[in-house]
C-alpha cells in the first residue's frame, strides 16, 4: 500500500497530465487527438520550453526569477526585425547580432545581480519595464513585417519527408521509431552497467513498463505529426535544448553546483565554489535562451510586434513551478519542467478547443499554479513528518 | 532575610538528544543582583529562556514561582507583563529607527491605530535620563555607539516596568569604561529596589556587582555563593565552574610522531567586515606541526572562528594582513578554492548553516569540496561518487540506510561525520576543526575523537577550536588560549589545566 502511494506521489504530475488529456479529449469530442492539435501544441508552446529551461537554472540557484524575459523577447525581436526587414541584413548575420544583444544584456544583468547583489526581482523588473518600452518605441506603434521566409522556415517549417510518403510522413515515423529504440537501449545499458558493478538495479518489470509508456507517447506523437506536416522544426530546437540542459544539470560539475547553491549558498561557497560566477552564469544563460525563444515568437507571427512576449516570464515561471521546481531553489529537473510546461500547454489548448473565454483561461491557469505549489509544500511536509 | 522574588524549582529542559538543564534550582531575593556563571553551553541562557517564556510552559519540567505565584508563561509577552525583562547578548535594536521608536516597539504609546508620538518621545527621554543618557530619543540607533545602545536596551526594559532585569553578557561588546558605567548603573538600580540577574563570563565584573553567585555546570546548579557570608574570589568561582573530573572520555593517542611545522601563521590581523575599524584578530601568531593536535581555547567571540575562516582563503573579514606558511612556503590564499588546492580544510562549527546542503544526499555532500577529482572533463562519474561516499561512510561508521539519504534526516553526530568525510575527501594536510563535537552526544563525540587521532596518525595536522575545556585538554598536544582577538597564552598538554586556562582568559580580559 505504501509502495503504491510512493509511486503515485512520484508520478503525480504525469498522472494529472494524463487525466487532463483524457478530460479534454472527452469534452472536445476527440478534437484533442486530431493531428492539428499536436501540431498546435508544439507550435504554440515551443517558446515556453526554451524560456522555462533558462528559468529553471535561475530558480535552482535559490528560487530566483527573471521577470524581464517577456519584454526582452519583444526588444530583441524588434532589433532582429529592424536588421532583417529594414536594413535587409542577411538572416544568419542578423541572428548572430541578436545573440550578441542577448549576451550583452545577460552580462549586465548577471553582473548587477551576482556581483552588485541587487535582488534579482528588482534588477529584472527594471528590464521588464525598460525593454517593453524600448522595443515598442523602436517599432513605432505598428509592427515590423514580414520576416524573410528563410528565417520563418527555420522554426515554423517541418523536416521534409525524404521517403515521399503519401498519406503519412515516413521520416517522422522513422524518427519516432529510432527515438524509441535509443531510449530503450539507453535504459537497458544503464541497468546493465549497474548490475556489472554490483549495484542495486531496478527490476525488469518497472523498466519494461516505463519503456512501453514512453515509447507509446513518442510513437503517438510521431504518428499524429506524420499525419500532418511531419516533424516541426520547433520540436527539434526544443528537443536539442532540453537534452543539452538535462545533460548539464544531471551529469556535469557545474550543473551540480546550481543545485548545491540553491540548497545552501554558504556551504557551497566554503567548498571552494565560486557561487557568484554560478549566479552570473544563470542570468547570462537566461538572456541567451530568451533570444532563441524570441526567434520562435517572431517566426510564428512573421513579425516583430509591440505585444510580442507579453507575460512570457509568467508562463516560464509557471511551467517550472508546476513541474516541481522548488520556489526556494535547490531542486527540480529539466524533465519535470517539461512535464509542467506540457501540462500548461495542454490546458491552454484544451480550453481553446472548448471555446472558453481567454479571461477564464487565465483564472484556470492561476488556480493550477497555486494548486501545484500547495501540493509541493504539503507533499514535502508529509515527508519531513515521516 | 528578604523576600524571595523568584524561585525556579527543579527545572529540566531537554532538546532532542541533549539534556540542556537537569534539575536546576535558582532562588533570587528581592533587591539583589544575582550572577549566573558557567562555561559556554552550561545552560545559563537556556535557563533564562525558560524563565522569560521563549521556551513556553510545557516544554520543560519544573516550576517557576515569581512573586509568590506559580507562573506559566507561553510567550515573552506573558513574562514581560509580570515585569520580567531579558536583555539578550545580541542587541535587538533596529538600527534605522529612532531610539524612541525602538524603545516602545511592541509596546506603543497611544492607541493601536494612532500612535501618540509626543508621548512616545517624551517618555523615552525620561527613561533615557534614568540610565544616564543625554541623547535625544529622536536620534537613530545606528548613530550611537554600542555602549550607549546597551543602555538604550536597559531604558527599553525600564519602559516595560521591569521588576526583574535579566542581562545576558551585557558587557561582552563594551570597552572597559562603558562596562564600568553599566555595572555602576546596575548598582544604582539596586539601591532603588530593582532586582537583577546578570550572566557574565567576566568574573571580575561578577565579583564587583553581584550579591550572590550561582554556578551552573553541565546543566545543573552546582552551588550558590553569598558575598555576605563567604569570601568570593575569582579562583573560587573558577573552581566551581570547571571542577569536574576528566575521565576516559578521550581515546589515547600512541606513537604518533610529531614532525616539522606544517602550517604557520605570523602576525595575522583581521578586521571586521562591516566595521572595518574593529580588529577581530590582532597580531596572532600560531603554528601547527605534522602529527599534532593543537587546541584553541577561548570564550565565544574571542575571534577563533574568525581567525580560522580568514586563514581559509579569506572567507571572513577585511584588511587581512600577516603571513601564512604551509609546509615551509609562504602562500597567499585569496579564495577558498586556492585554500583547498593548498591542502587546507576548514570544518565549520555551523554544520547546518554553512557546512552541509541538508536537502541533498550524503553522496553529494561528501564530494562537494573535491568534485573535480571524480569528474573527468567536468562530467561527474556517478559510480565513482557512490563508491567514494560508501567508502567514507564505512570508514567513519556513519549510521544511515544508504548514501542516497538526505543529510537533513541524519542525527547531529552523523551529520558531523558527513561533514568530516567531505573534508577528508578533499585530501588536506591541515584540518581546522571548529567545534567538532558541538551538539552531539557522548558516544558520537568519542568516535569523532578517534577520527581526529587517525588523521594525525596519518601525518596530518589538526587545529581544533573548542569551547569545551575538557575536550581541549583531553585531545590537544598543545593549546593556544585566545581572548579578544589575541593569543593570550600557550600551554603544553602537560602543564595545562582547566584552572590555568580560565585564569589566563580572565587575566587577559582585565588587562585590556
Amino acid at each position: 500500500m505504501n509502495k503504491t502511494l510512493d509511486i503515485l506521489r512520484k508520478h503525480t504530475m504525469k498522472i494529472i497530465l494524463v487525466l487532463i488529456v483524457i478530460f479534454f479529449s472527452v469534452t472536445t469530442k476527440g478534437q484533442m487527438f486530431a493531428p492539428s492539435s499536436f501540431q498546435a501544441l508544439i507550435a504554440q508552446n515551443a517558446y515556453v520550453f526554451i524560456l522555462a529551461t533558462g528559468m529553471l537554472m535561475c530558480m535552482l540557484t535559490g528560487g530566483n526569477i527573471d521577470l524581464s524575459v517577456g519584454s526582452f523577447v519583444c526588444f530583441v525581436g524588434t532589433v532582429g526585425g529592424m536588421l532583417m526587414v529594414k536594413a535587409q541584413m542577411s538572416v544568419p548575420a542578423a541572428m548572430l547580432l541578436m545573440i550578441g544583444t542577448g549576451v550583452i544584456y545577460g552580462i549586465v544583468e548577471g553582473f548587477l545581480i551576482a556581483y552588485l547583489n541587487i535582488p534579482p526581482w528588482i534588477a529584472t523588473l527594471a528590464g521588464y519595464l525598460a525593454f517593453r518600452g524600448w522595443g515598442t518605441a523602436l517599432i513605432g506603434g505598428s509592427s515590423i513585417a514580414p520576416m524573410p521566409e528563410g528565417f520563418t522556415k527555420m522554426f515554423n517549417g517541418s523536416v521534409p519527408d525524404f521517403f515521399g510518403g503519401k498519406n503519412i510522413n515516413i521520416t517522422c515515423i522513422l524518427a519516432g521509431v529510432i527515438a524509441c529504440v535509443i531510449f530503450v537501449l539507453l535504459q537497458l545499458k544503464g541497468r546493465n552497467d549497474k548490475l556489472k558493478k554490483g549495484y542495486e538495479a531496478e527490476n525488469m518489470v518497472s523498466l519494461a513498463v516505463r519503456c512501453v509508456l514512453v515509447c507509446a507517447v513518442i510513437l503517438l506523437f510521431a504518428y499524429k505529426l506524420g499525419q500532418a506536416n511531419g516533424i516541426p522544426n520547433n520540436l527539434i530546437w526544443v528537443a536539442v535544448i532540453v537534452l543539452i540542459y538535462s545533460f548539464i544539470t544531471e551529469k556535469t560539475t557545474i550543473g551540480r553546483y546550481f543545485y548545491t547553491m540553491g540548497g545552501n549558498v554558504e556551504a557551497t561557497r566554503l567548498s571552494g565554489i565560486d557561487t557568484k560566477k554560478i549566479f552570473f552564469l544563470a542570468y547570462l544563460n537566461m538572456a541567451v535562451l530568451t533570444v532563441i525563444s524570441a526567434w520562435m515568437t517572431m517566426a510564428r507571427l512573421s513579425a516583430a510586434t509591440a505585444t510580442a512576449g507579453n507575460n512570457y516570464e509568467m508562463d516560464a515561471i509557471s511551467a517550472c513551478v508546476v513541474g516541481g521546481v522548488s520556489a526556494y531553489g535547490g531542486s527540480g529537473t529539466v524533465f519535470g519542467m517539461v512535464i509542467g510546461a506540457a501540462l500548461i500547454g495542454v490546458i491552454n489548448l484544451g480550453m481553446s478547443l472548448m471555446g472558453i473565454d481567454a479571461n477564464w483561461q487565465m483564472v484556470v491557469k492561476g488556480m493550477v499554479l497555486l494548486a501545484a505549489v500547495v501540493f509541493e509544500i504539503l507533499n514535502n511536509r508529509d515527508k519531513t513528518k515521516e | 532575610m528578604a523576600k524571595i522574588l523568584l524561585e525556579m524549582k527543579n527545572i529540566t529542559k531537554t532538546f532532542p538528544g541533549v539534556k540542556a538543564l537537569d534539575n536546576v534550582n535558582l532562588k533570587v531575593e528581592e533587591g539583589e543582583i544575582h550572577a549566573l556563571v558557567g562555561e559556554n553551553g552550561a545552560g545559563k541562557s537556556t535557563l533564562m529562556n525558560v524563565l522569560s517564556g521563549i521556551y513556553p510552559y510545557g516544554t520543560y519540567e519544573g516550576d517557576i514561582v515569581y512573586n509568590g505565584e506559580v507562573c506559566q508563561f507561553n510567550k515573552i509577552k506573558d513574562s514581560e507583563e509580570k515585569g520580567i525583562v531579558i536583555i539578550h547578548q545580541e542587541l535587538a535594536l533596529i538600527p534605522y529607527m529612532t531610539i524612541g521608536k525602538n524603545m516602545f516597539l511592541g509596546n506603543e504609546r497611544g492607541k493601536s491605530a494612532a500612535i501618540d508620538w509626543n508621548e512616545t518621545y517624551g517618555e523615552a527621554d525620561k527613561y533615557l535620563k534614568m540610565v544616564g543618557l543625554s541623547e535625544s530619543s529622536k536620534v537613530l540607533v545606528k548613530d550611537i555607539g554600542t555602549g550607549k545602545q546597551q543602555l538604550v536596551e536597559i531604558a527599553k526594559a525600564l519602559a516595560k516596568h521591569a521588576k526583574l532585569l535579566i542581562l545576558d553578557e551585557p558587557t561582552s561588546s563594551l570597552n572597559e569604561k562603558d562596562s564600568k558605567a553599566l555595572l555602576d548603573l546596575m548598582l544604582k538600580f539596586k539601591k532603588e529596589g530593582m532586582t537583577s540577574i546578570i550572566i557574565s563570563h567576566k568574573l571580575n565584573e561578577v565579583a564587583y556587582v553581584a550579591d550572590k553567585i550561582t554556578v551552573i555546570r553541565d546543566g545543573s546548579t552546582i552551588e550558590t555563593m553569598d558575598k555576605h557570608t563567604t569570601e568570593i574570589s575569582e579562583d573560587r568561582i573558577i573552581k566551581g565552574m570547571v571542577g569536574r573530573e576528566l575521565t576516559d572520555r578521550f581515546p589515547k593517542r600512541q606513537g604518533v610522531k610529531i614532525g616539522a611545522v606544517n602550517m604557520e601563521v605570523k602576525n595575522w590581523t583581521v578586521h571586521h567586515p562591516l566595521y572595518p575599524e574593529r580588529k577581530v584578530c590582532d597580531n596572532v601568531s600560531i603554528k601547527v606541526k605534522k602529527g599534532e593536535v593543537v587546541g584553541i581555547s577561548g570564550l565565544m567571540g574571542a575571534g577563533r572562528t574568525e581567525l580560522a575562516m580568514s586563514i581559509f582563503g579569506q572567507s571572513y573579514g577585511t584588511n587581512i594582513s600577516g603571513q601564512l606558511f604551509l609546509d615551509g612556503k609562504e602562500v597567499q590564499l585569496k579564495s577558498v578554492k586556492q585554500a583547498i588546492k593548498n591542502k587546507l580544510a576548514y570544518v565549520t562549527e555551523d554544520r547546518k548553516g554553512n557546512g552541509l546542503v541538508l536537502t541533498n544526499p550524503i553522496k553529494i555532500n561528501t564530494t562537494l569540496a573535491n568534485l573535480d577529482s571524480i569528474s573527468p572533463r567536468k562530467i561527474i562519474d556517478k559510480d565513482k561518487e557512490y563508491q567514494v561516499a560508501v567508502e567514507y561512510k564505512d570508514k567513519l561508521k556513519t549510521k544511515c540506510p544508504t548514501v542516497e539519504q538526505n543529510v537533513g534526516n541524519l542525527s547531529g553526530g552523523n551529520q558531523q561525520k558527513v561533514l568530516l568525510a567531505k573534508w577528508m575527501f578533499a585530501d588536506p594536510d591541515v584540518l581546522i576543526l571548529d567545534e567538532p563535537t558541538r551538539g552531539i552526544d557522548v558516544g558520537a563525540k568519542y568516535e569523532i575523537y578517534c577520527i581526529i587521532n587517525d588523521l594525525v596518525a596519518a601525518g596530518k595536522s589538526v587545529l581544533m577550536i573548542s569551547s569545551e575545556l575538557p575536550e581541549v585538554l583531553g585531545m590537544s598536544d598543545r593549546i593556544y588560549i585566545m581572548n579578544e582577538g589575541r593569543i593570550a597564552g600557550e600551554l603544553s598538554a602537560e602543564e595545562a589545566t582547566q584552572e590555568k586556562i580560565m585564569s589566563i582568559i580572565v587575566n587577559s580580559g582585565k588587562g585590556a
